[in-house]
């Protein structure tokens, strides 16, 4: 039973820290309401407009982005399961691994692909 | 934790570790660039392509102490046949990189993801050449392929090169999931990946499951796409026409070299036991590529459908030396594509030199005349249409010569017959550039002034380089076929 | 428990369905579809595969295919956008200026 307080431990930090956010934006953030906000959220997308409507080719950009960095977590966490029986040498090769990817993100940020109006 | 450390070779991969840094450098450089920089990018290139090429001939020991050294579980492999392959890939790009640095100058599109996608493609191949494993081999074979779907839409104004990308694209992943079902398939009937596990499964069990055999065909299906072979060479003329003309010099050398030696990886180190099933089959897809490369090329007007047509064609010669297998069949491989660089890339530098911005002077007529106007452009062009003939004393001669001697050792008379009635056909196509450029006027519509070719330093020197790797090779065959032979591979 | 079999037979009509949509269908967006459809055909065959023979091996491979096809997928659709730019069709016959 006792291996299961790790994951007791993780419940509440991820709950302290989601409610956390939530607080501190609703004690600390300016609160200012039109009509625009009240909507449903769609992504930036207004929800009710004709079905013929086509998407930005931006949110395809973003999307593209989205997945090329977020695949490096399947190799991130096969890493992570056995960090210590790889050791420095795992931890080395993993950090070259991301300095790679910084590379890439680094490119992708001063080309100007992240920025919306261009 | 020993095991894995002590299986670790990193000497081994000093090229690509060292390629891989300077494609890298050159993205940082273009990240923070300045317009001052555009002219660096280039240079920065050949000077990692030089560094990879010392590593390759140095480390992990000397080329002519003919070891073979395997790192990470087998997963790679350094031996003197992967490092002659890793050769011609470092020449191909450099002449490339050579020939590109005026093309960009012209088009106004000197960026530096042009040399960083060149040197990603160098690397994949370098890892397909070194393969001792199938997943190894696969990210090699898509490091390069993605690099140059990209390359070959890289004149992105141009709806011809959106065009050839496309097309490229759609195939090469068609391909590729054919490459993919076939290892899956080779998996499961020998639960291995690895070339050599795969080989000793294979001889053990013997080989009538029908899972082998089928992933056996889809790999031909695969290798044929990468190398152009007939009935799978349907992308080739579009995209070789579509693509800037530096990167179809680029394609027609490298990546159709590093297709031929996974090919010829997997084929003879890993199944070789059913040697009886492929056989035929590449007996039947040599002749095919052979003949209809070399009978299309013959309608063709634009230079460069011609050279792919003539690239097929080529394909399908080596296709002969490989089936002959065996010392002779394997060198005669290395030697021709060592050859078959040197004089297309030298070709397509020519094509580069009056193609013209935005390349409207790709078509025969565009040659008329061309041996009074611009006698150097002119000789060095029918040196390299000489060589692709095979007309002596050129290297193109002495690689036939060898195919076709292999061919006929190993009993395969039939298919040298094919192959030397094929060269006969294709000095006509060839002879035809040569007669436009030295036997009729220039055409009235076309101004002289405006073929002019525009040769930069770099480009004349990438030229030379191609006429002596052609004529040393035609004239003094002796020594490289010393070093080809060293590049044996014992693939049986 | 589901046999090999099952899993190798959906995996190679999954596989086929994939390829024959490559030439039959007109659209490159579609296109592209097949042959992603074709490469998650595979890793389906790759895991039943590892499943069965008790070996990681395939399970490695599945991985190294889903990252392949992100980028491919990001250089594929690059391709076609950059395409639309110049001409805004994704019908693969309106796009064919290379004849010979």
């Amino acid at each position: 039973m006792s291996e299961y307080i790790h994951v007791l431990i993780m419940l509440v930090l991820a709950a302290a820290t989601a409610g956390g956010m939530l607080v501190a934006t609703s004690l600390i953030g300016p609160k200012k309401s039109f009509i625009d906000k009240m909507e449903p959220f769609e992504c930036g997308e207004s929800p009710i407009v004709s079905p013929k409507l086509r998407f930005s080719v931006k949110f395809y950009l973003v999307a593209l982005f989205f997945v090329i960095f977020d695949i490096e977590a399947v190799y991130a966490y096969p890493w992570a399961v056995l960090f210590k029986e790889l050791g420095l040498f795992g931890f080395i090769e993993m950090m070259i691994f991301l300095t790679i990817l910084a590379i890439g993100l680094i490119y992708v940020w001063r080309r100007g692909a992240l920025e919306w109006d261009r | 934790m020993e095991q894995v450390m002590s299986t670790i070779n990193l000497s081994a991969i000093y090229p690509e570790i060292i390629l891989t840094c300077f494609s890298l450098l050159i993205l940082l450089m273009q990240s923070f660039s300045t317009p001052r920089f555009k002219e660096y990018y280039g240079y920065v290139s050949l000077v990692g392509v030089l560094a990879a090429l010392a590593f390759v001939v140095m480390e992990p020991s000397s080329f002519f102490a003919q070891t073979v050294v395997y790192s990470f579980n087998d997963m790679w492999v350094v031996d003197n046949y992967a490092r002659f392959f890793k050769l011609i890939f470092l020449l191909g790009t450099g002449l490339t990189i050579l020939i590109s640095m005026k093309y960009l100058e012209d088009e106004a599109m000197q960026y530096g993801e042009y040399f960083a996608l060149i040197l990603f493609a160098t690397i994949g191949m370098m890892i397909m050449a070194s393969a001792g494993e199938l997943i190894t081999l696969f990210l090699g074979l898509e490091l390069m392929s993605l690099s140059l779907y990209v390359l070959a839409g890289y004149t992105r104004v141009r709806m011809v090169s959106n065009e050839a990308a496309l097309k490229y694209f759609i195939l090469g992943s068609f391909a590729t999931g054919f490459l993919l079902y076939g290892i899956a398939l080779i998996y499961g009937s020998t639960g291995t990946t690895s070339i050599r596990a795969v080989a000793a499964s294979v001889g053990k069990y013997g080989l009538y499951s029908p899972g082998l055999v089928m992933g056996m065909a889809m790999l031909v299906v695969a290798f044929g796409f990468k190398a152009a072979l007939v009935p799978f060479h349907m992308w080739t003329p579009d995209v070789y026409e579509g693509a800037p003309a530096p990167i179809t010099a680029f394609m027609s050398a490298g990546p159709k070299a590093a297709a031929f030696a996974a090919f010829a990886r997997v084929f003879m180190e890993g199944l070789p036991a059913l040697q009886m099933e492929w056989t035929w089959l590449i007996w039947i897809m040599a002749a095919l590529t052979m003949t209809i490369g070399n009978v299309i090329a013959l309608v063709q007007d634009n230079i460069k459908r011609m050279l792919a047509y003539s690239s097929i064609a080529h394909a399908g010669y080596v296709l002969v030396a490989f089936l002959a297998a065996g010392e002779l069949g394997i060198s005669s491989v290395l030697y021709y594509l060592l050859t078959y660089t040197f004089m297309n890339i030298g070709a397509f530098a020519i094509i580069t030199a009056l193609s013209g911005r935005g390349e409207p002077r790709v078509f025969v007529r565009d040659y008329q005349g061309l041996g009074f106007q611009h006698p150097f452009a002119a000789v060095a062009m029918s040196l390299f249409l000489f060589s692709l003939a095979g007309i002596p004393p050129t290297g193109g001669f002495m690689g036939k010569f060898y195919i076709f001697s292999a061919a006929v050792k190993e009993g395969y008379i039939g298919l040298a017959v094919i192959g030397v009635v094929n060269s006969v056909v294709s000095v006509y196509y060839y002879l035809r550039v040569t007669v436009a450029m030295y036997m009729e006027e220039p055409s009235s519509v076309r101004e002289a002034e405006a073929a002019a070719p525009i040769f930069s330093p770099a480009l004349v020197i990438a030229i030379f380089i191609s006429a002596y790797g052609v004529l040393s090779l035609g004239l003094f065959p002796s020594s490289y076929v010393a070093i080809v032979k060293q590049s044996f591979l014992a693939l049986q | 428990m589901v046999s090999l079999n099952s899993y190798l037979i959906l995996g190679a009509m999954l596989f086929s369905i994939g390829a024959v949509g490559v030439f039959t269908q007109r659209n490159a967006l579609i296109i592209y579809m097949c042959i992603e459809l074709m490469l998650n055909a595979v890793n389906l065959t790759l895991v039943a595969f590892s499943r069965f023979l008790n070996n990681l091996d395939g399970h490695v491979f599945v991985f190294m295919i889903m990252t392949v096809a992100a980028a491919e997928a990001a250089v594929g659709l690059s391709i076609i956008i950059s395409l639309f730019r110049n001409k805004p069709t994704v019908n693969v016959d309106d796009i064919n200026l290379s004849k010979g």
